[in-house]
């Protein structure tokens, strides 16, 4: 097990009265790419800030390899950022913008021109050391925001949503030069996002954060398929989330029917979130699913279709890569080890889940 | 539209400056280069060695120079403060420093004029508060005064204009960097805003060592700048080769001073104003 290099123990944080961080706990290991995921407004980026040093937090402590950083500024504090629109200095050439941060601890040249030609090969930019900032795309200036901080061998680097400025193809393609950057470096990467798909791509763990709280921690296939409350299993993925009773162990009864799941100990006759996912929807026989209902929508998605089914009262979603005629009559049917079961919110912890449906 | 009609509309524009520009500099060439009787001649030129002009043309460069510093010195950290505030506090500070510009400038100068007088506002005041009247109108340190009123939001506009342009998150990246507050200063918000600063120069030094009216009712008359000598041997001598030649020698120097602010400004990104 790696060591904790980064421990958030009890921050607390507001903006002109609102609060915006409550109590929040959390403990970055030695070499993790650990994602904070949450909406706008969750309190994501004013955590990284924390670290960063750009923001004192009003209650609790930052330790950074056992020693309190809370209250030392940016510029004393061994990590470095990399930000959401790059950043650079426009009045320096591409060297001179990798070579700032090591130009004020003092490094030699040879040293610094060794750095800058390493730190472009990296981000496979070389050669460009004397181009101008204005002369690189929005994906290239990204690199050198990168290359200019890692230069500098922090042991943490944090990247504050740095691909959202990015087209899609493009994302794509650094989230993939992030990994392969993050292993080369066997650093500590803090990254912060609001895409799901960045985050289960990259992580070793991720960190579903909504309004302030962390909602759920733990790795990506944990995070998608053991989904801790109903904010989590829709911001990660899509799911249908139904009202429900756990009439017994392994018995839960939704809309109107009853059905076997697999998940104990939730009590008796106890109200419940149920979970499926859409691709653990599968369509049959009107008598061979667990209810019936007409298609309302069928719409191509490359891999998949994505279909609406009206069953008593609810719109399902499901995704199939088998083709259904919009209109037909049809069943649905899941497995009872692919229905999710979860607790209501009753602390002001989970007050935070919002559904948008 | 075909380039040649679109070239019509700057017609009006071009007739304006052909007639009070162009003209007018090619008149000026012409008396500052012949004498009474038409012929040519360099003596004109040559009248700013004479002692009393010299002595009102490096007056007027020397207050011209305290002039632009003193703006500079209060526009830079005022600019730096609003960068710090909100935009909704921005503009209103902004507003208030554009204000003045809204009253006529002669009436401002006026308006100097009562508050330096020697039973003015600022003597009874002081006299009020137990202290010895100061004895500022018709000195220079009055004309200096004056121009800084006036020409203060020349510097401050560009000045502000370049400083927002900085984003916070680049002040940010600096000190992420292991920049402390100096080596922000220096290395990121000097250089950045550095086109505002020759522009708010420009516009500020290029007015002061120009100017006559203001030393005209805040010097009264005893403060002579070159702008001072120009007019009057127009206005009062009827010497107009002499004041011709005068004016050629301060546009030499206003063309020196703007050329040598533009080599050091390579790259203006659009933030100067001139």
């Amino acid at each position: 097990m790696a060591a904790n290099l980064i421990e958030l123990k009890n921050i607390s944080k507001s903006y002109d009265g609102t609060l915006i961080l409550d109590d929040l706990n959390l403990t970055i290991k030695e070499n993790e790419f650990l994602t904070l995921l949450g909406p706008s407004g969750c309190g994501k980026t004013t955590t990284l800030r924390l670290i960063g040093g750009f923001e004192t937090p009003d209650r609790g402590q930052i330790l950074f390899g056992g020693e309190d950083i809370s209250s030392l500024p940016p510029y004393e504090r061994k990590l470095n950022t990399v930000f959401q629109k790059y950043a650079l200095f426009t009045h320096m050439s591409i060297a001179e913008n990798i070579a700032f941060g090591l130009k004020i601890s003092k490094k030699s040249k040879a040293y610094i021109d060794d750095k800058i030609k390493y730190a472009l090969k990296l981000v496979n930019l070389d050669g460009y050391e004397h181009r101008s900032i204005d002369s690189l795309s929005g994906g290239q200036q990204q690199r050198i925001a990168i290359a200019r901080a890692i230069v500098n061998e922090p042991k943490v680097l944090l990247l504050d949503e740095p691909l959202g400025a990015l087209d899609l193809k493009l994302r794509q393609d650094m989230q993939y030069e992030l990994i392969r950057l993050k292993n080369e470096l066997g650093i500590t990467f803090i990254y912060v996002t609001h895409d799901q798909e960045e985050a289960l791509t990259m992580s070793d763990t991720i960190a579903v954060m909504n309004q302030g709280y962390i909602q759920q921690i733990g790795s990506p296939e944990d995070i998608y398929n053991e989904p801790c409350n109903a904010f989590v299993a829709d911001f990660i993925g899509e799911s249908n989330i139904i009202d429900g009773v756990m009439v017994h162990d392994k018995l839960v009864s939704f809309l109107c029917i009853e059905h076997e799941c697999v998940d104990t100990g939730f009590g008796n006759n106890q109200p419940v979130d149920v979970v499926i996912r859409p691709e653990d929807l599968e369509i049959v026989a009107p008598c061979d699913g667990f209810m019936e209902g007409d298609i309302t929508s069928v719409i191509f998605k490359g891999v998949h279709y994505e279909i609406e089914v009206l069953a008593h009262g609810y719109e399902w979603l499901i995704h199939t890569t088998q083709y259904f005629e919009q209109g037909s009559h049809v069943g649905l049917r899941v497995i009872p080890f692919n229905i999710q079961i979860m607790h209501k919110p009753e602390s002001s912890d989970e007050k935070a889940v919002v559904l948008d449906e | 539209m075909s380039k040649r009609k679109r070239r019509l509309f700057a017609g009006p524009y071009m007739v304006w400056i052909i007639g009070f520009t162009v003209l007018p500099i090619l008149m000026i060439l012409y008396y500052a280069f012949t004498n009474a009787d038409g012929s040519f001649t360099l003596s004109y030129l040559a009248g700013i060695g004479d002692p009393v002009h010299l002595k009102a043309l490096l007056l007027s460069l020397r207050l011209a120079v305290e002039c632009t510093v003193i703006c500079l010195i209060l526009s830079y950290p005022l600019a730096m403060i609003l960068h710090g505030l909100n935009i909704k506090k921005q503009s209103f500070v902004v507003f208030i420093f554009v204000l003045p510009m809204w009253m006529n400038f002669m009436l401002r100068i006026l308006a100097w004029q009562m508050l330096l007088a020697n039973n003015g506002i600022i003597n009874h005041l002081l006299n009020l508060l137990g202290l010895h009247s100061v004895r500022i109108l018709n000195t220079p340190t009055a004309v200096v005064f004056g121009m800084v009123y006036d020409f203060l939001p020349f510097m401050i506009l560009p000045i502000y204009n370049s400083m927002i342009r900085i984003r916070k998150d680049v002040i940010e990246a600096a000190k992420d960097l292991g920049a402390n507050d100096r080596i922000v200063f220096f290395k990121i918000i000097v250089p950045m805003t550095m086109s505002g600063v020759i522009s708010g120069i420009t516009m500020v030094f290029v007015p002061a060592l120009t100017s006559f009216v203001v030393s005209d009712l805040l010097g009264g008359g005893k403060v002579l700048l070159i702008g001072n000598v120009i007019e009057q041997s127009f206005m009062q001598g009827s010497e107009w080769n002499l004041g011709s030649g005068l004016s050629i020698v301060l546009m030499i120097f206003v063309i020196a001073s703007m050329a040598f602010m533009n080599s050091h400004s390579k790259e203006t990104e659009g933030t100067a104003v001139w």
